[in-house]
């Protein structure tokens, strides 16, 4: 480890310290961190285990929550959705063009996979799976790569044995040897460089800045969209065109940051993770063409159930606890003021 | 002739197509010399302009001002399908447009893993622990009694320039080389919150390791070598003499000089002493330099001398024919100062030196000009940059042969526009 952190302190490390001055005592600034404090934020994890909690998860598990909780961005079998990060497969592709680059195919470490699922997985969620949850997990993406058979359980005290295919793969930055003494300026050249410069390739994308930069006048466009959102108008139980508290609305506009990583909402909102919601205050349960949802709420819409403001309070509040196979990984939110302020926000949105 | 461009109550800035359609309305017919024949006169000149005979805003209409709406094409732009969501993201800075070297941080890039978050200075905590004599807590208010120093330090994304490994892709310098900023930072060195913490503890350290993490969703963390982390490394509240933008980590972030931007924490919250690197997600799934081999290099932290012309480009092309022409671009290296920049019109058959703005400084921008003659024929316009350590910058050719093209990081070859007799550029690669 040393050695190596030599070589690439070589490479990278350069001159000029910072002029602050040198302190020869503590100024005696800040306080003493606590062990409580310390054990909730000291989460990382080392490539030798160092932080792995005590714990376990199956693959058969981890197979559960992982289509709950990660499917819908990363595929029932890890392959990934969209631009979202293919979790397996991709053996033997790092050597060809647009390599693959999964847990299975690229990553060194298992420990980051667990590290990283457990601070920062998943998206929106971050920080709410249990430690066993994330051993299940790590268990089942090891399967879903033919790394682990199906009656595999993974636990803190058999994480080293399980080897990573591409362990050996990696070198630290040799550029100091590689590169730095070919591209010297001593052999810069001024004259006479080359005889012909023909064009090789040409830019492949040429309209990436908007050639009309006319702002949309953005009131009119929302009533637009909101029109075409809401085909269920129908509905006795619709609230169409709703009046709506706007500080009230305002204030739900602070709490749907907690969604907005999985829903859109306003002019042009597009289905991402979760269903776009303009105008789902009023309609029926799966209510948008084009998105995939989890067979309990496919079921609730074809029973005619409606979002009313009563069905959407209790599902803000704990969503697995009313559909209890929604993909909807959130784990719900604590207020209900704060419920209260996003359905009238989505009330809002929806005029 | 009048430039129809210039009006008084204009709503929006003109669009690219009509600014170009002017440039050869303007360009095409203008004779080199150094006057052209006025026919009539001006009547922004003979005629009272409402600007001149009316009021304007007083003190007090913008607070805090933001730049007036005929610069409003001046923003960020990200390209929406190289990611799968904004929340994770980047976008770019409009360096096509810019001059000098700060970058304002209303329009310096944005890269996010988890979103922006708002994280207020009462809320702010940051821990130092592991291998510390006493691990601490400290408030905001708190890094404000430590010793106070002032530095401008360029952030660059190692995939900047990613996209061209394969080939010539985005048209423009702002999409190219966009994921740069350089600001003056205000905050305290990293080293001074370590000494209160107390380093006996970690004996040896050079093979010791600083491990910081953000307070995102994202939890975004890296290991540095506890050696760098002592010799530049700060904790920034202030850029550009303001506080930090909720975009770029406010209230606090670290500053990494000359060294990768994901290295550069945002919402710091937490830095751990280690005996070993973490190889987190960021250090090993990402950020990481696949080469040729299917082998990939890793900690390639620093971000090597890179140069590029910001105008002409394909989002600044020549609006005025041929004559004097102002070349213009930016210039930096991680490992030192730059010490010069060469430019070629004609693909690099031949080099001269750019006039440099100011002496290079330590991994900040530098800025460059070459003022020349231009005849209205086409260009091929590159910039090459070098530093202080004798190295100068590549050509992508060369970077290929040792990294073939999968590398996506640390692509700081040499860039060709090829600029077109009526004006326009575009992005090319040229034996």
């Amino acid at each position: 480890m040393s050695k190596y952190l030599k070589l690439a302190l070589v490479t990278a490390i350069t001159t000029g310290s910072l002029s602050a001055p040198v302190l020869a005592a503590g100024l005696g600034v800040g306080r003493a961190a606590l062990p409580e404090e310390i054990a909730a934020w000291d989460k990382d994890i080392a490539p030798d285990g160092t932080g792995l909690p005590v714990g376990s998860g199956s693959v058969e598990y981890g197979e559960e929550i992982f289509s709950e909780t990660c499917a819908s961005c990363h595929g029932e079998f890890a392959e990934g959705v969209d631009n979202w990060p293919t979790l397996s497969g991709g053996f033997g592709t790092l050597d060809r063009e647009d390599p693959v680059k999964t847990v299975g195919s690229y990553w060194p470490y298992l420990s980051t996979t667990y590290d990283y699922i457990r601070r920062s997985m998943p998206f929106g969620g971050a920080q709410t799976l249990s430690d066993d949850d994330v051993y299940a997990m790590v268990a089942y993406i090891l399967y879903s790569n033919d790394l682990v058979d199906d009656d595999f359980v993974l636990s803190n005290e058999n994480f080293l044995e399980v080897e990573m295919p591409n362990a050996g793969g990696f070198i630290v930055d040799d550029r100091v040897v590689t590169e730095y003494p070919h591209f010297t300026s001593e052999t810069a050249c001024y004259e006479d460089c080359k005889d012909t410069v023909e064009i090789t390739m040409r830019a492949a994308v040429l309209d990436v800045t908007p050639i009309e930069d006319t702002p949309e006048p953005v009131i009119e466009a929302t009533q637009e969209a909101a029109v075409e959102a809401a085909p269920v108008v129908e509905t006795p139980t619709t609230v169409t065109a709703a009046a709506f508290d706007a500080d009230l609305a305002a204030k739900g506009e602070k709490v749907f940051k907690k969604c907005k990583a999985c829903h859109q909402v306003g002019e042009g909102a597009k289905n991402r993770v979760g269903p776009m919601l303009n105008g789902v205050v009023g309609a029926s349960v799966a209510h948008v063409d084009g998105f995939k949802y989890s067979n309990d709420l496919l079921a609730a819409k074809d029973a005619g159930r409606v979002w009313d403001e009563a069905l959407i309070s209790e599902f803000l509040a704990k969503p697995k606890s009313v559909f209890k196979k929604t993909k909807m990984s959130f784990a719900g939110l604590k207020k209900d003021s704060e419920i209260a302020a996003v359905i009238e926000y989505l009330k809002s949105v929806s005029q | 002739m009048t430039d129809k461009r210039i009006k008084t109550k204009q709503t929006h800035p003109p669009s690219r197509r009509a600014f170009l359609r002017g440039a050869a309305a303007t360009g095409a017919g203008l004779a080199a010399s150094a006057a052209s024949a006025q026919t009539a006169p001006d009547p922004l000149i003979t005629e009272v302009q409402d600007w001149a005979s009316g009021t304007g805003d007083g003190v007090d209409a913008t607070p805090y001002g933001l730049p007036i709406e005929f610069e409003s094409d001046v923003i960020r732009r990200n390209v929406a399908w190289l990611t799968a969501d904004t929340i994770s993201s980047i976008n770019f800075t409009p360096i096509h447009a810019l001059d000098g070297t700060i970058t304002p941080q209303g329009c310096a890039f944005e890269r996010h893993h988890s979103g922006a978050i708002e994280l207020s200075k009462s809320d702010y905590r940051l821990m130092i622990h592991g291998l510390v004599d006493t691990p601490l807590v400290f408030t905001y208010a708190d890094l404000e009694r430590f010793p106070r120093i002032n530095k401008t330090f360029f952030l660059e994304c190692a995939a900047n320039t990613g996209m061209e490994w394969a080939g010539a892709q985005l048209n423009g310098a702002q999409f190219t080389h966009g994921m740069i900023h350089n600001m003056e930072y205000s905050g305290v060195s990293l080293r001074s919150l370590l000494s209160e913490a107390g380093l006996s503890a970690a004996g040896d350290f050079k093979d010791k390791w600083v491990y910081v993490e953000g307070a995102d969703a994202s939890s975004n963390g890296r290991s540095i070598p506890l050696e760098k982390a002592l010799d530049d490394v700060m904790i920034a509240f202030k850029a550009n003499g303001e506080a930090l933008r909720k975009e770029h980590g406010y209230p606090v972030r670290l500053v990494v000089p000359g060294w990768e931007g994901n290295m550069w924490v945002k919402w710091l919250r937490r830095i751990e002493i280690t005996d070993q690197a973490i190889e987190s997600r960021e250090e090993t799934s990402k950020y990481t330099d696949t080469l040729e081999d299917g082998t990939a290099r890793k900690w390639t932290w620093v971000m090597d001398a890179k140069s590029v012309v910001t105008s002409p480009s394909p989002q600044a092309p020549i609006t005025h024919g041929k004559g004097p022409l102002v070349i213009t671009g930016l210039a930096w290296s991680g490992r030192g100062a730059i010490t010069g920049v060469d430019v070629t019109i004609d693909g690099g058959k031949t080099w001269q030196k750019a006039r440099l703005a100011a002496p290079g400084q330590p991994m900040a921008l530098t800025r460059f000009y070459l003022d020349i003659d231009w005849d209205g024929s086409e260009m091929y316009l590159q910039s090459r940059a070098h530093d202080d350590t004798g190295y100068v910058q590549p050509t992508k050719t060369q970077l290929r042969e040792v990294r073939g093209l999968n590398s996506v990081y640390h692509n700081n070859c040499i860039q060709t526009w090829w600029v077109k007799k009526n004006g326009e550029a575009e992005n090319v690669e040229v034996s």
